[in-house]
């Protein structure tokens, strides 16, 4: 168990820049989540951390020890690459060892240790195939027995899910999260599936243009979303955002004017006002009351219904009401919230600390 | 019972042959051309090389004559066989090295690489075959440039290498090596399809450039080295212009540069022996086959093939 400390890590391909200093520090045995949109950079930092892309400026300490110019196999580290990067003409069994016989490992020790990885990764009987004669899903953890025998200090995972059908993504997801809790290592993997990222991480680093915009445990980013960018880049349906003038101050209490709806709130600038899908309800009595909602269009997927509509004024909101409900497009329906679960965002998307119920 | 059941649906045997004319009818142009001009004459030389037949006089059947006497009494065709044998068996591993040690190093991202591409190309285009010879005798003649570069820099007079038995060989095989244009670019391309990520995991695993090589690349290349080598093997038996320009036809001196096609030539259209050049010919397209199924039947022991 190792931790990792990024310190104002910057990469620039030529004069673009790409990553504008990061900072980070990993603690030892945390599985930290990379998320963010396509292009944001996360692979780019990943492949930075392993050594497989030089660093252009910052500094990075694996276990204390400065990495930037050790090359990839010094760094104690292992690597689950999106397409598996298996060597196709090698068996299960020789993929596996070719790390630890390139290390000059005794033979018998490398033995052990591939019959080791390939029994908690239950692929014992695929040991002696190729690649070419394996599954997707085997292929992955053929990828991932490949990391584990090298007793890694640190996993690295580049979106090692994205290759797979959506079942067989929740139980290798789950399998994820055992093998971190068995060998508790220090893990960063990187997605931008946000299911994923809610799941696994201890901690979820949420990107974007090469930058970090909110480091957190999943519910922190959840509840307390540092800005509009990651309130609306975690959950799903998306948060609604709804477009709020301020009509009023008294002091430090604004007065807003949310789609014909006066709202009393304690704070300064607040131009943006949201509330996600799960938090909205139907009836004028469960909190504070929104406005009118005229559906436009209705999901219906079983266990939720999810109500797409506007409000007078013609902004969009969606609302995710729980079990089967009988709505239909025309309807109108009185949405309330909990203020305590709603957010307000200032002009520069940052959110605002506290509201008033 | 399938059986009748499929037989029962067939169309008729005229409405088939309809359906299937058109089709051949595009394909005439080709069929006409593989049957007059290559199947035909393969045929009509299969039986020439069961004759006695020098142009003048109709062919004599002679049966399995003329194969007895190559393989039993004729000193010329041993050493054709010597010439084309050392040849094939030269050329073809050092031009398969040369070739794929230029690729590799081609595609480290040199700077210029299209340029690069371009200049080793060259030799394989320029001019064809022919003027390439001719200034292969040019190089390594007495007063060339090899003996000039040899005298100024060494102070050693070399000998007239193509004039002389012992080395005479040697100079079409440099000429072969050089030619190496061409098996490079497939090798180029080769190069290029090897997922970047298979180093990124070797050099993550520890794994030297040196082993890199060896352990990654060479392995997956093997189709590419399995492709080249049979396509240079085959080439280089049926090689005829670099040794007839270099010994104005003669093969010499004493036979050492006799590729075996030049003997074949030489029998057929300056000794108008026709029939014993069709079984030479015929000899030889044998060697090729042999040598063809003995790499085909290799290769399921070293070539990884990916799927
Ligand atoms: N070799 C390169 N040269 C120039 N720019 C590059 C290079 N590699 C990546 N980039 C740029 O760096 C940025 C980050 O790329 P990166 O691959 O890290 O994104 P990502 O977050 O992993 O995206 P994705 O989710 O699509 O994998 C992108 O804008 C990309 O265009
Ligand atoms: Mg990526």
């Amino acid at each position: 168990m190792t931790s990792l400390t990024l310190t104002d890590i910057k990469k620039s391909y030529g004069p673009v820049d790409v990553i504008h200093g990061v900072d980070l520090r990993i603690e030892p045995g945390e599985l930290v989540v990379f998320v963010g949109p396509s292009g944001c950079g996360k692979s780019t930092l990943l492949r930075m951390i392993a050594g497989l892309e030089p660093i252009s400026g910052g500094e990075l300490r694996i276990g204390g020890q400065r990495m930037n110019d050790r090359p990839a196999s010094e760094r104690g580290i292992a690597m689950v690459f999106q397409s598996y990067a298996l060597y196709p003409h090698m068996s299960v069994r020789k993929n596996m060892s070719f790390g630890l016989e390139t290390a000059r490992m005794p033979k018998a020790e490398i033995g052990q240790r591939v019959q080791k990885a390939a029994e908690i990764l239950q692929i014992v009987p695929l040991l002696d195939r190729k690649p070419k004669q394996l599954s997707g899903g085997q292929r992955q953890r053929v990828a991932i027995g490949r990391a584990i025998v090298r007793d890694p200090q640190v996993f690295l995972f580049d979106e090692p899910l994205s290759n797979l059908d959506a079942e067989l993504r929740v139980q290798t997801r789950v399998e994820i999260a055992k093998l971190h809790a068995d060998i508790g290592a220090t893990m960063i993997y990187v997605t931008h599936d946000q299911v994923e990222a809610m799941t696994l991480a201890d901690r979820i680093v949420v990107l974007r243009g090469g930058k970090i915009e909110q480091a957190g445990t999943p519910l922190e980013i959840y509840n307390q979303p540092a800005n509009r960018f990651v309130a609306g880049f975690i959950g799903s349906p998306k948060m609604n955002f709804l477009e709020a003038s301020v009509s009023r101050r008294i002091g430090k209490e604004v007065e807003l004017d949310l789609a014909g709806t006066q709202l009393v709130l304690r704070n300064d600038d607040a131009v943006a006002f949201g509330v996600r899908p799960e938090h909205l309800k139907v009836g004028a009595d469960c909190g504070t009351s929104l406005g009118q909602m005229t559906v436009t269009h209705v999901e219906q997927l079983g266990g939720q219904t999810i109500v797409y509509g506007r409000f007078p004024d013609h902004q969009q909101i969606v609302a995710t009401l729980d079990g089967q409900r009988s709505v239909t497009t025309g309807d109108q329906l009185p949405l309330s919230a909990d203020l305590a679960q709603c957010h307000v965002f200032d002009a520069e998307g940052r959110r605002a600390a506290a509201l008033a119920a | 019972m399938a059986v009748d059941e499929t037989l029962h649906y067939r169309a008729p045997v005229w409405s088939r042959l309809r359906g299937q004319l058109a089709g051949y009818g595009f394909l005439s142009p080709w069929l006409i051309g593989f049957f007059a001009l290559t199947f035909g004459p393969a045929v009509s030389s299969l039986y020439l090389s069961l004759t006695d037949y020098s142009l003048m006089s109709s062919p004599r059947w002679v049966g399995a004559g003329n194969y007895v006497q190559i393989a039993q009494v004729d000193p010329r065709f041993r050493a054709a066989m010597n010439v084309t044998f050392t040849y094939v068996l030269l050329s073809v591993p050092l031009k398969l090295i040369f070739a794929l040690a230029i690729a590799v190093l081609l595609n480290k991202g040199l700077k210029g690489l299209n340029w690069f591409r371009a200049i080793f190309y060259l030799p394989s285009l320029i001019g064809g075959p022919v003027a390439i010879a001719v200034l292969w005798r040019q190089v390594f003649a007495s007063d060339g440039i090899i003996n000039q570069v040899l005298m100024s820099v060494f102070g050693y007079e070399g000998p007239s290498w193509i004039a002389n038995p012992d080395t005479a060989i040697y100079t079409l095989v440099a000429l072969a090596v050089w030619q190496f244009g061409s098996s490079m670019i497939i090798f180029l391309a080769g190069l290029r399809q090897i997922p970047q990520d298979m180093y990124e995991a070797a050099s993550i695993d520890g794994a030297s450039r040196t082993r890199q090589f060896f352990k990654i690349t060479l392995p997956l290349l093997t189709p590419v080295i399995f492709f080249n080598a049979v396509i240079l093997t085959i080439d280089a038996f049926k090689a005829f212009t670099p040794a007839f320009v270099i010994s104005d036809g003669s093969g010499g001196p004493i036979d050492s540069t006799l590729f075996y096609t030049l003997y074949l030539y030489q029998e057929a259209f300056m000794n108008f022996r026709f029939g014993y050049a069709s079984a030479l010919a015929w000899v030889l397209v044998a060697i090729i086959a042999g040598f063809t199924a003995l790499s085909f039947f290799s290769a399921k022991y070293w070539v990884h093939y990916d799927d």
